[in-house]
């Protein structure tokens, strides 16, 4: 794992909120994402965690350029993508595609399999000339595990977890390197999800492909993640591999996630610790002054309130050296046993 | 102790256009006052269907109850009339389901619809209807509830409305709530939070509690027994910790094998194979047996009864000494 083939710097998005029809006057912003910094390596996937209105949606759309950040840099194999326009940013996306969440929706119901997974095609011709087109999407539904007769059948022939495996196969059409995969399997039921899972870590490495993995689903992220990325409130506050965040968690939040998994194992119901986290997460259109997790934490002090925690290995835990020197935001960074998911 | 509830042979089913889909066939079990039963499956498995049958909720047509009986307290409610099965629901048995948004109403207040339950069923005025809806928001800790017993339901988060729906559930201090999927919509830190104030209701009145879902681990936080649903029957029923370690069907041990673990990073996950099966065509002899691992040629065959195995416990397969054993 040498050159970082996606680097994310500073990454900004917020969405104005206005008043007035006529006269439009901005009065806030939905802070949706403010300041993300990640790497992404040749053949990794990286997860990202964190609950409804964290921002992890948006970071996708913003990596596939669906919505124009507001500041910040996204540099793919070192070239910059964020302003890239017309004929420059459609071959950047021939490289990141992406799974969508819900395969009911995300599938066009009048067009069959083949005209779905065929259609990048059509936008981009070059990546297969039109004699081969059929004979490469049967060569894609084989390789998702679907029969290549099924290509003139339409979507609802099919179950949830065969539509997943389509949408699976228009993201591969391409070839691209990069697949950003938001809650992929969260819409199947719980015998088919391993399923979906097996086939896509067998798609990377037979492809090589980069993930990234987004999902509310602890123990899928720790099962298919190398590194993992917690996020709250529009900013990632702990990032590490997936032992760092699994077993080693250092910022309260992280711990808070891990702790309120229902365990599958009622011999551990008893004398396990929770945390209950009180309250609701604040809204990204009135984010709290420092550390932004303060109002829920039960560690938070004066300093949270008027200083902003960075993102870098607490200096207090550097010289451990452990597992528990990773990155973390939070001025009171400490490990703390905090049962661990599905363990 | 005394059976709350008694669900006896519980067919269900649904006439459609494309032919007769057999939702429920043939479905036990019982509730104790205090206990709390988890009924696990997949969609499609009848478990939400059991419990509208239940209910009276059932959507009719298409939905038919065929056959079956169900004791609540002692009475035959489906011979029941109408207007008492009216009474019964909501002051007697209550529900929580999985999307508080929709299931609650927009265009009423949530205290409106709180103190609704007190002037239809307790005949109470409006002006103490309104007070019994904030001591209910209190009881379920909505912060501001004086303040904010006008709101309507989208002025709320989803896990205040979800409390909200237990509220509602809660108001008349029903014997028996069927919860169906109540935390599947919320984030894993409200869910814990939601469980929790339920599980300490239910403690607190002796409820009956029923909860439908299709997450392991939830029941294993809150379950008494199990119920695992497949394909409209009761594939295995069980003490809650007997199952996690043993299980005695295919089914459950597929289930609980799929479960990502960490000894297993890097490694293929187990998966069962292939799909449920369509409800207008369940598959003859056991439901299950095109996607088992050990199926043999009895199972194609034959139908396998729900086999005691062990005290209070049964599996639906002719092959449960191999299961618990393997």
């Amino acid at each position: 794992m040498a050159e970082a083939i996606l680097q994310v710097r500073d990454l900004v998005k917020y969405f104005p909120l206005t008043r007035g029809i006529v006269f439009k006057k901005q009065i806030g912003a939905v802070k949706a994402v403010d300041g993300v910094d990640f790497d992404l390596f040749q053949g990794e996937t990286l997860g990202i965690v964190g609950e409804s209105g964290c921002g992890k949606s948006t970071v996708a759309k913003l990596l596939m350029r669906l919505e124009e950040p507001t500041a910040g840099r996204i540099l793919l194999k070192g070239e910059d993508i964020t302003r890239l326009s017309g004929k420059a940013l459609k071959a950047v996306r021939r490289n990141i595609q992406m799974v969508f969440q819900d395969p009911y929706t995300s599938l066009n119901p009048r067009m069959t399999v083949g005209d779905i997974i065929g259609e990048p095609f059509e936008i981009h011709p070059e990546a297969a000339p039109k004699g081969e087109r059929r004979r490469r999407v049967q060569e894609l539904l084989d390789v998702v595990g679907l029969n290549p007769e099924y290509i003139n059948r339409y979507p609802h022939q099919f179950s949830g977890g065969q539509r997943q495996r389509i949408g699976i196969a228009r993201g591969l059409a391409l070839n691209p390197e990069i697949i950003i995969c938001d809650e992929p399997v969260s819409a199947l039921d719980v015998s088919i999800q391993a399923q979906v899972i097996n086939l896509m870590t067998r798609l990377q490495k037979e492809f090589n492909l980069s993930y990234i993995f987004i999902a509310h689903d602890l123990s899928i992220v720790r099962h298919i993640s190398d590194r993992v990325a917690v996020m709250y409130l529009g900013k990632i506050v702990e990032t590490g591999d997936e032992e760092q965040i699994y077993e080693h968690p250092t910022h309260p939040y992280t711990q808070a996630l891990l702790s309120a998994v229902p365990v599958p194992d009622p011999s551990r119901r008893e004398g396990r610790e929770r945390i209950i986290l009180a309250g609701d997460v604040p809204s990204p259109a009135d984010i709290p002054s420092g550390c932004r997790f303060r109002t829920r934490c039960w560690k938070a002090q004066e300093r949270c309130v008027v200083e902003v925690p960075l993102l870098a290995v607490p200096p207090h835990l550097r010289e451990s050296g452990g597992p528990a020197a990773h990155d973390s935001a939070c001025h009171f960074a400490a490990e703390r046993d905090c049962a661990a998911t599905a363990g | 102790m005394d059976t709350l509830l008694d669900v006896r042979d519980l067919h269900v089913e649904f006439r459609t256009r494309d032919g007769v889909a057999k939702a429920v066939n043939g479905v036990n079990y019982s509730v104790n006052a205090g206990e709390t039963l988890a009924v696990l499956g997949e969609s499609g498995s009848g478990k939400s269907v059991t419990a509208q049958a239940i209910m009276g909720i059932l959507d009719s047509p298409p939905g038919h109850i065929t056959r079956g009986r169900i004791f609540f307290q002692g009475a035959d409610v489906l011979s029941l009339h109408r207007e008492a099965r009216r009474v019964l629901r909501g002051a007697r048995m209550a529900m929580i389901f999985q999307d508080a948004l929709s299931a609650l109403n927009p265009v009423l207040s949530v205290g409106d619809q709180l103190g609704e339950m007190f002037v239809v069923h307790r005949g109470l005025s409006r002006r103490d209807a309104r007070a019994r809806a904030v001591e209910l928001m209190d009881r379920v800790r909505i912060p501001a509830a004086r303040q904010r017993v006008g709101d309507y339901p989208h002025q709320f988060s989803g896990g205040m409305r979800q409390r909200i729906m237990i509220a509602m559930a809660m108001a008349l201090e029903p014997d028996l709530i069927i919860a169906d999927e109540p935390t599947t919509a919320l984030d894993v830190t409200v869910q814990a939070q939601v469980m929790e104030l339920l599980a300490e209701l239910q403690r607190e009145m002796r409820m009956g509690l029923i909860l439908i879902t299709h997450d392991l681990g939830v029941v294993a936080d809150v379950a008494d027994k199990i119920a695992v649903m497949y394909a409209g029957r009761i594939v295995e029923t069980a003490p809650v910790h007997q199952i996690y370690q043993r299980p005695a069907h295919p089914y459950t041990k597929g289930l609980l094998d799929s479960i990502p673990r960490l000894d297993q990073k890097g490694q293929e996950l187990y998966a069962i194979k292939g799909l449920p099966p369509s409800l207008l065509r369940i598959p003859p002899g056991c439901p299950f047996h095109p996607r088992c691992p050990m199926a043999q040629e009895v199972c194609r065959t034959d139908e396998p009864p729900l086999y005691e195995v062990g005290p209070k416990r049964g599996s639906a397969c002719h092959f449960w000494k191999e299961t618990l054993g393997g």
